[in-house]
């Protein structure tokens, strides 16, 4: 995406969302916006649908976790493309540990696995989920693989 | 197996007509440890549950602990298929984080690999894709011609499916004498091969009756779930990374990027076989370019200084223990890369917070997206359909699991 498209499409994102906006980074020329865990739904659904967005394919969702310490301590990103603008945009929601983020599976459907394979490794709950269950890991694994606090050998859980 | 599911078996009403199936893990027509759990009214399947994990080996966990250029060998491992192309995924995510300037000659060497190696997936595709469906001698012809590019990799950096050829800044080595001239046989050999492979499969009518109408998938479905790569441009959406979002210096060559409208198992055949011509002719173009000259990047932060340089010069020997004891200084921030390989979208998400050692690496696989959009194609299909549909979006488990 060219610098100046950028701009365009940041401004018009601060117009429409601006009260729910946490953050705006453009880093690399990438465009990354935090949003807030409430609003959600309703972002993804006017990114889905209205033609200005028109971002139509969820690429690729994951968690990350910002550290045992840290306030809240983790965030789930979503990579969205849109095919007719070729817009690339890193949206980020944050969440605590005993918090749920809510589902967008009703948005794109595939973050069916990908919010499951989070959960699998986070164990961030995301609220209105078809089946919230482990992706990758046995059934009865305790424990959440990908926290900073897991060790990387010599587990027993 | 999901105890959900278990319960839901024995507490169904004896009147029910359906019957549920379990395929896979070890079915050899899942291609690795696929598990599917079908329901099936008689021959027809009426839902399909696919089930994975049975490869996770925590590939994204291990490469917190790896130092950047260490997680080079990871991704090889991820989908075992694609090496050269994971690796340059991988190394392109975090040249963009350091602002390396790649030299021309080892642009086109990754170029050139990239597409050898996408000829090799996808020759392993078709002869497995053949043999699914019973044409076995294929499955012979096809290795025989990807282990001819097997002998290409080895050359020139001494690995065969795990090469790890790419290199934060360039790649790992010059390409050895007579490479070019042996690149330049393969592509004269493989047209006669590619039409034994039409002659066996394109206009067989046993093939082309288990594929043709198969496992159908619209333009809209495809895109609503993810799914990238052949399979989405089968359903007529010609969108290829290559093209699109050009990496590498693929802008500066001439090829198609071949699309079907059908979006059906035929069509993903087609689309793969052509894809293979037309790697083909990037391959000529970049053997004809290929610019003399360093095939590392000349920034000491990134790239180790050469032997001669660190026994004479008392900087370069400082670099070089620096790099191979601190490793690479990448600023903090974050990533998202994405390359075209042989299945679709494949994106590296990299966090950085300014350590030797990478925050978090994502890696957005394309087979994932694309088995998980797999029941949508099998619905209302024979169960024997499921093979052809599960070898037509050509997936790789080892990245599925990472």
């Amino acid at each position: 995406m060219e610098g100046q498209e950028h701009q365009a499409h940041r401004h018009l994102f601060e117009q429409r969302f601006g009260p729910h906006i946490l953050e705006v980074k453009e880093q690399w020329g990438e465009l990354t916006v935090v949003i807030a865990r409430e609003a959600l739904i309703r972002i993804g659904q006017t990114l889905r649908d209205d033609p200005a967005f028109d971002y139509k394919m969820l690429v690729d969702l994951c968690g990350v976790d910002r550290g045992v310490g840290a306030d809240p301590r983790f965030e789930v990103v979503y990579h969205l493309y849109s095919l007719t603008h070729r817009h690339r945009l890193r949206l980020k929601v944050r969440v605590n540990e005993e918090e749920a983020v809510p589902s967008v599976t009703a948005i794109w459907p595939n973050a069916n696995w990908y919010e499951r394979e989070v959960y699998d490794m986070f164990g961030v709950r995301f609220e209105g989920h078809p089946e919230l269950r482990r992706l990758l890991m046995p059934e009865d694994w305790e424990g959440y693989p990908l926290r900073k606090d897991y060790p990387l050998r010599g587990y027993r859980g | 197996m999901a105890e959900s599911e278990v319960l839901l078996e024995v507490r169904r009403s004896p009147l029910e007509t359906t019957m549920m199936m379990n395929m896979g893990p070890q079915h050899p027509s899942t291609h690795g440890v696929l598990r599917l759990v079908l329901t099936l009214e008689g021959e027809r399947v009426v839902d399909a549950k696919p089930d994975i994990g049975y490869l996770h080996t925590g590939m994204e966990k291990l490469a917190e602990y790896k130092k950047y250029q260490h997680v080079i060998t990871i991704t090889d491992r991820t989908d075992y298929l694609n090496a050269m192309g994971n690796n340059l995924g991988y190394v392109l995510a975090v040249e963009k984080m350091l602002g390396v300037e790649v030299p021309p000659r080892a642009q086109v060497i990754r170029v050139m690999m990239a597409e050898l190696q996408r000829i090799a997936s996808h020759l392993v595709w078709i002869g497995t894709h053949g043999l699914d469906l019973g044409a076995m001698s294929l499955f012979f012809y096809a290795f025989a011609e990807r282990e001819k590019i097997l002998q290409l990799f080895e050359a020139a950096s001494g690995g065969r499916l795990t090469p790890s050829y790419l290199r934060i800044g360039g790649v790992m080595a010059d390409l050895p004498e007579g490479f070019t001239a042996r690149v330049l046989d393969f592509c004269r050999e493989f047209p006669r091969a590619l039409e034994e492979f039409d002659k066996l499969l394109t206009h067989n009518p046993i093939f082309r009756m288990r594929t043709e109408g198969v496992g159908r998938l619209s333009a809209e479905e495809a895109i609503r779930w993810g799914v990238t790569g052949p399979s989405l441009r089968a359903s007529g959406v010609p969108y290829d990374l290559r093209r699109v979002h050009p990496y590498s210096g693929y802008e500066t060559y001439d090829f198609e990027v071949p699309t079907r409208t059908e979006g059906d198992v035929y069509a993903r055949y087609l689309v793969r076989v052509q894809e293979m011509r037309e790697s083909l002719k990037i391959i000529r173009q970049a053997v004809e370019k290929l610019p003399p000259g360093p095939v590392t990047c000349d920034d000491p932060r990134v790239s180790l200084p050469s032997r001669e340089k660190m026994l004479t010069q008392m900087d370069a020997l400082i670099y070089h223990f620096l790099l191979t004891a601190e490793g690479l200084k990448v600023p903090p921030g974050e990533v998202y890369v994405a390359v075209e390989s042989p299945r679709g979208e494949l994106g590296y998400y990299i966090v950085s917070d300014g350590g030797p050692m990478p925050y978090r690496v994502h890696i957005r696989a394309p087979s994932f997206a694309n088995v998980q959009a797999l029941p949508l194609m099998v619905r209302g299909q024979l169960i024997a359909d499921v093979v052809a549909v599960i070898a037509s979006i050509d997936i790789v488990l080892g990245e599925i699991d990472r």
